[in-house]
């Protein structure tokens, strides 16, 4: 689904992504790990079209989507969400979510002023869509408050929230589980579960947390140095001997042993 | 108890009728500067010009209607040209957008770059203004002159002291209200102004999700424009049209924007108020007011003003320095400057 051709990403002299080449399958939740600075989130950000990369290519279904502004990936149903939350703060949690779908016509300002009947019908759909959305994610005690008044793990949660409001294909989740209470964790794993189950979404996660790749991840692609490692289901990973001694020092061996 | 009504009466018609309506067209003025700020997160320098602009276009249409009869009993015939100004100026800003300010946002540039570029869109739009319809004053008001004149004050409530309201003062406060409600209405309620709300306040997440920048954008300067325009047109039929004094507006437009809080709607209107009533109950002589309420022996020998209106421009200076220091964000919480 998502096929990325030898990318390499420079800041000045810094090369943060060197010459990754990578897969996605469809349907898949694909892992992406690896110790701090190994250019996970900078890979993320270049395909996410944040940063246009230096060399390489990036495919969404064979089509070359380098360099496509955000937004036009978003048109294409590729969603992301941030390693810090993001979120409009003066708005609510419901309209945080009714904000994502794209070309509503109530954007229109001929439509606002003069055809506020189709507006209020296709911004009705958007609201029960909205309100399915915080029904699934268990936070409709919070619906109406100001985002910014949300605590790190709902935030979070909003952050899931917002790919749900579309048929997304394919979702970038940077460190879903990042400050976030193991309780909390495991409804954020289950709903990204069941949302690949049902709904078919294919999904890449950026995660530090073992056991939350353990329980969702199949395959598992380690990064380090800005070049990808190695990749495989988990076990395979943690027998690899040169993964390993990429994570000394940072004990993923402990990890890997408990 | 007469003299007390007597210096009210007298206090409303040099000070609060005034600043009211200088007020009102100080926060449109703001609104736009705020709205500008709070989206595209940088200072429109160009927005007095702007105003000068818009109103330039509202004039000339007017002309036009006047020389072929059309006009609007006793309104003023500005009011039928302020859609054709509206119209004319939103494409200009809109043109500025596309050829200078889109650039700057495609590199991601600082603010203070855009700034700069907004001083060169300022003086061009000010040589376009001049070289149109000329460096000098214009009067361009017609119909009605007054709601209320000083003589029928004075045989309504049978005081020593007239009140006059000028029509241009109440179309001013009452397009303000209308003008603000419609505003905030859009802000607040539509799917549009949700997103140009979404946008200020995380721009990243936006680009993320189904809002087209491009859109959020292009809205963004419709509005401002129809809000220098009118902000403009109002203050050209309280006084009259000069470019010049369009550019100086500047000071006590960003004055207004900074004081209520730059990014912050609310705080815009709030500003405008606050610099339109120090400007003017500072720079006010208070001789016959206090000679109203005190003894005739205590009759003054000055003509107690606090500053001679030369310095008027000072007033927004000095409250925007105190509200720098002491309030950065503004009265209302903004996003700072």
């Amino acid at each position: 689904m998502i096929k990325v051709d030898r990318l390499t990403k420079k800041f000045g002299g810094f090369t943060a992504v060197n010459e990754a080449s990578l897969e996605i399958a469809a349907g898949s939740i694909t892992g992406l790990i690896g110790p701090n600075g190994a250019g996970k989130t900078t890979l993320f950000n270049v395909i996410a079209g944040v940063h246009k990369p230096s060399k390489g290519h990036v495919y969404l279904d064979g089509e070359d989507i380098t360099g496509l502004e955000p937004h036009a990936l978003f048109h294409k149903g590729m969603l992301r969400t941030f390693q810090v939350a993001h979120e409009f703060f003066s708005l609510s949690v419901r309209e945080n979510l009714m904000m994502v779908p794209d070309e509503q016509p109530g954007e229109a300002l001929w439509d606002v002023w003069f055809n506020s009947a189709k507006v209020r019908d296709r911004e009705e759909q958007v609201r029960i869509k909205a309100n399915e959305v915080i029904e699934f994610l268990e936070i409709s005690h919070v619906a109406d408050e100001l985002a910014g008044n949300l605590s790190g793990g709902q935030k979070k949660l909003l952050e899931l929230g917002r790919t749900m409001m579309v048929d997304a294909k394919v979702v970038f989740l940077d460190e879903v589980g990042a400050g976030v209470n193991r309780t909390l964790l495991n409804t954020i794993g289950d709903a990204i579960i069941r949302l690949n189950k049902e709904r078919g979404y294919t999904f890449c996660v950026i995660e530090h947390d073992m056991d939350f790749i353990d329980k969702l991840c199949d395959p598992v692609i380690v990064m380090a140095e800005g070049s990808v490692l190695a990749q495989g289901t988990l076990d395979e990973i943690k027998a690899n001997e040169q993964v390993i001694e990429a994570y000394l020092g940072t004990g993923l061996k402990n990890r890997v042993a408990s | 108890m007469e003299n007390w009504l007597n210096a009210f009466a007298l206090l409303s018609n040099f000070v609060i009728v005034p600043a009211i309506a200088y007020g009102s067209q100080l926060a449109l003025g703001a609104l736009g500067v705020t709205l500008v700020f709070g989206i595209l997160r940088f200072s429109n320098f160009a927005h007095g010009d702007t105003m000068s602009l818009g109103t330039m276009v509202v004039i000339l249409f007017t002309w036009w209607f006047q020389s072929m009869g059309i006009n609007l009993g006793p309104l003023p015939t500005a009011l039928l040209a302020l859609p054709f100004g509206i119209f004319f100026c939103a494409v200009f800003v809109l043109l500025s957008d596309r050829f200078v300010y889109r650039f700057y946002r495609a590199k991601r540039a600082d603010p203070v770059i855009y700034l700069i570029a907004s001083v060169g869109i300022m003086f061009i739009t000010n040589g376009i203004v001049r070289f149109i319809i000329g460096p000098d004053d214009q009067n361009f008001a017609d119909g009605e002159r007054f709601i209320i004149r000083a003589r029928e004050f004075k045989e309504m409530t049978g005081l020593d002291q007239g009140v006059t309201i000028k029509l241009s003062q109440g179309l001013t406060f009452v397009t303000m209200i209308v003008v603000v409600a419609a505003l905030f209405w859009f802000l607040n309620r539509t799917r549009s102004g949700k997103s140009m709300r979404a946008y200020s306040d995380n721009e990243d997440l936006a680009l993320l999700s189904g809002i087209n920048p491009d859109k959020v954008v292009a809205i963004t300067w419709i509005i401002a424009a129809a809000l220098a325009t009118i902000a403009g047109t109002l203050y050209g039929l309280d006084k009259s049209f000069k470019p010049f004094t369009y550019f100086q507006l500047l000071l006590p437009i960003f004055a207004a924007a900074i004081v209520g809080g730059l990014g912050n709607p609310l705080g815009a209107i709030a500003g405008g108020f606050v610099i339109a009533f120090s400007e003017i109950t500072i720079t006010y002589a208070y001789k016959r007011f206090v000679e109203y309420l005190m003894p005739e022996s205590w009759e003054a020998g000055g003509l107690i003003q606090l500053l001679s209106t030369d310095y008027k421009f000072a007033v927004s200076f000095i409250i925007l320095l105190l509200v720098l220091l002491v309030r950065p964000h503004g009265i209302f919480k903004g996003t700072g400057v």
